[in-house]
């Protein structure tokens, strides 16, 4: 039960839905950018949701299966192919050993999620497989896969075979088949080039003059290169600060909005840091972290002022949303 | 669980409760570094830790504040009411029940070697033009003081520490520097600390230590704690090279 990374690609890494616990010793959370994606992905395959899948970003990587799998691929489209035909994103598929995974052009979003039934196995650091690249931690020696790396995947659970088992017949000469359902787009949306982004004030949106805060709201900001797991640099309308006293160091979360001195914003991600000095400007709503980390360097980003009452509202939503995929596919194979 | 009143070691005149986003809430214990905040932070934040709430997903103290993540559908008890009204409710019921427990007092003072300025200490000479100083007396000034480490943030095993000379505070950088070395020491504002993995930073650099901070197969991940106390020694190159390829043999 293994896969191989016969190459692999942009940047493509271990990642569960993150390493909680540790930021008061200042370890990252880490975890998947989209972790929706992952989630509806190892709901697909009979996972927990928290299973280790694998993280592919823009460019995919070529990977062969060592044996028999069910897999989902979530996220964002990225041309994927088994064995050279096209395959569909969000629907449980089942592979022969020996079947290759590969990747062409990226079509919409930044990053996929391979999830497979069982879960990739590499060991647990700190209660997490998730990969953080900085510290070298967690995933496969801590760092991005490369071609040659073998991954081992975990034992699959009941509910893997009985996904598995109602899969169609292979075709003549075809290594895999791939189910005909998926999940309605709320769960599984097709990543928008230019994406809105909600947010709520930030602790210090105060301290921004009135002009800045209108720009925040009003303007576009690009992506620029500097782009990674931690955080987008932002290139748009210089934010200004109306008052320079040096800040406390205080938490920062993933979709923290911060403004350094020279007023171009900095959102971050994933990988953020545990605490920051530079002023809160926003906090972007959960449900638009997805989004956010589908967006690519180049595209533009808006912000939309909401309201913590309806942030915490379409949090509800999504979860219940979550939960209804989760119960769905349970009670259709009477688990 | 205790009915007394709160006999926190600081006199919290009223903890501010205020939200990060849709999933944290942040807890403001005052408005400026002082020992009697820092005690009052660990108190709450060890009382937190004896009586979790459900949904709580963890807690980052930090100088002035303590940020408390949430998992809004478990504090809402999977959507059933208003989830910050709820997690603010419960953390204030938290505030007026918590009780200090003794603090461990940590009495040794580690010590942390530094090689200060030249290629080690690129903004020395700014830090020294800004406080009207020469750099001599900004190295001096920074490893005659003890220090008392308020957090561990930003990075992985980076040390937040209170203490530094008032004369020494300066300005972060106005842009963050791509990529600053682990071990560099800096100065932003009125704080000083220690990068403990290569990241990108806005700090003023002083010097580096050759000593590592962070180590994922340590027991203990982190080379220092919060509460410990800490003073800067300085250090010429050579010694730096020679504790350098010491560090390599841990």
């Amino acid at each position: 039960m293994s896969l191989r990374i016969l190459r692999p690609g942009l940047l493509t890494t271990v990642q569960d839905l993150g390493r909680f616990g540790y930021q008061q010793d200042g370890l990252v959370v880490s975890g998947a950018m989209d972790a929706v994606a992952l989630r509806v992905g190892n709901l697909l395959v009979g996972n927990a949701e928290h299973a280790a899948g694998l993280e592919i970003t823009l460019l995919g990587p070529t990977i062969r299966f060592g044996a028999a799998h069910l897999i989902a691929l979530t996220g964002a489209h990225l041309s994927p192919t088994l064995d050279g035909q096209p395959v569909g994103l969000n629907r449980p598929i089942r592979v022969r050993a020996g079947t290759t995974l590969a990747f062409g052009a990226p079509v919409a979003g930044s990053r996929t999620y391979l999830a497979v039934a069982g879960g990739v196995a590499v060991p647990v650091v700190l209660g997490s497989r998730a990969t953080y690249l900085r510290a070298e931690l967690g995933g496969l020696h801590g760092r991005a896969l490369r071609a040659g790396d073998e991954l081992p995947t975990g034992e699959p659970a009941p509910l893997s075979q009985q996904l598995l088992q109602a899969l169609p017949e292979f075709q003549p000469e075809k290594n895999w088949s791939q189910a005909r359902w998926t999940p309605g787009p709320d769960l599984c949306p097709v990543p928008r080039p230019n994406p809105i982004i909600r947010a709520l004030p930030g602790p210090e949106y105060g301290q921004f003059s009135v002009g800045s805060q209108r720009a925040f709201w009003q303007r576009p900001f690009t992506v620029s290169p500097q782009a990674d797991r931690m955080g987008y640099r932002l290139q748009g309308p210089k934010l200004e600060r109306l008052v320079d006293t040096e800040l406390l160091s205080s938490a920062v979360a993933f979709g923290t909005v911060q403004v350094p001195a020279g007023g171009q914003a900095i959102v971050l991600l994933a990988d953020h840091q545990t605490t920051g000095g530079y002023p809160r400007l926003a906090q972007v709503i959960s449900v638009d972290f997805a989004a956010l980390a589908q967006v690519r360097p180049g595209q533009t980003l808006r912000f939309q002022e909401v309201s913590l009452a309806d942030a915490q509202a379409l949090y509800l939503a999504q979860e219940r949303r979550v939960a209804a995929l989760r119960r769905a596919i349970g009670a259709f194979f009477k688990i | 669980m205790s009915n007394r009143p709160l006999p926190l070691p600081a006199p919290p005149p009223a903890v501010r409760l205020f939200p990060l986003g849709d999933s944290a809430v942040v807890l403001e214990f005052g408005t400026g570094i002082s020992p009697l905040t820092h005690g009052a932070i660990a108190a709450f934040s060890r009382y937190l830790a004896a009586h979790p709430f459900v949904g709580l997903r963890e807690y980052v103290p930090a100088f002035t504040t303590l940020t408390v993540y949430y998992d809004p559908w478990l504090v809402s008890e999977n959507g059933q009411c208003q989830p910050y009204e709820r997690v603010a409710e419960v953390l204030r019921q938290l505030l007026a029940t918590a009780t200090a427990t003794e603090a461990t007092a940590e009495t040794s003072v580690v010590e942390i070697p530094v090689c200060y300025g030249g290629e080690f200490g690129p903004d020395l000479e700014f830090v020294a033009q800004h406080a009207g100083l020469t750099p001599d007396q900004v190295i001096e000034l920074h490893s005659k003081a003890e220090y008392l480490v308020h957090m561990i943030g930003f990075a992985p095993g980076f040390p937040y520490l209170g203490g530094l000379d008032a004369r020494l505070a300066t300005p972060r950088r106005p842009e963050p520097r791509a990529l600053v070395p682990a071990g560099a020491v800096g100065i932003a504002g009125p704080q000083t600390g220690i990068y403990s993995l290569p990241t990108p930073g806005g700090w003023q650099l002083i010097g580096r230590t050759p000593l590592r901070l962070f180590n994922p197969e340590w027991a203990h991940p982190s080379r220092l704690r919060a509460g410990q106390h800490l003073r800067f020694v300085p250090i010429d190159t050579a010694e730096f090279t020679r504790l350098q390829q010491q560090e390599l043999l841990l």
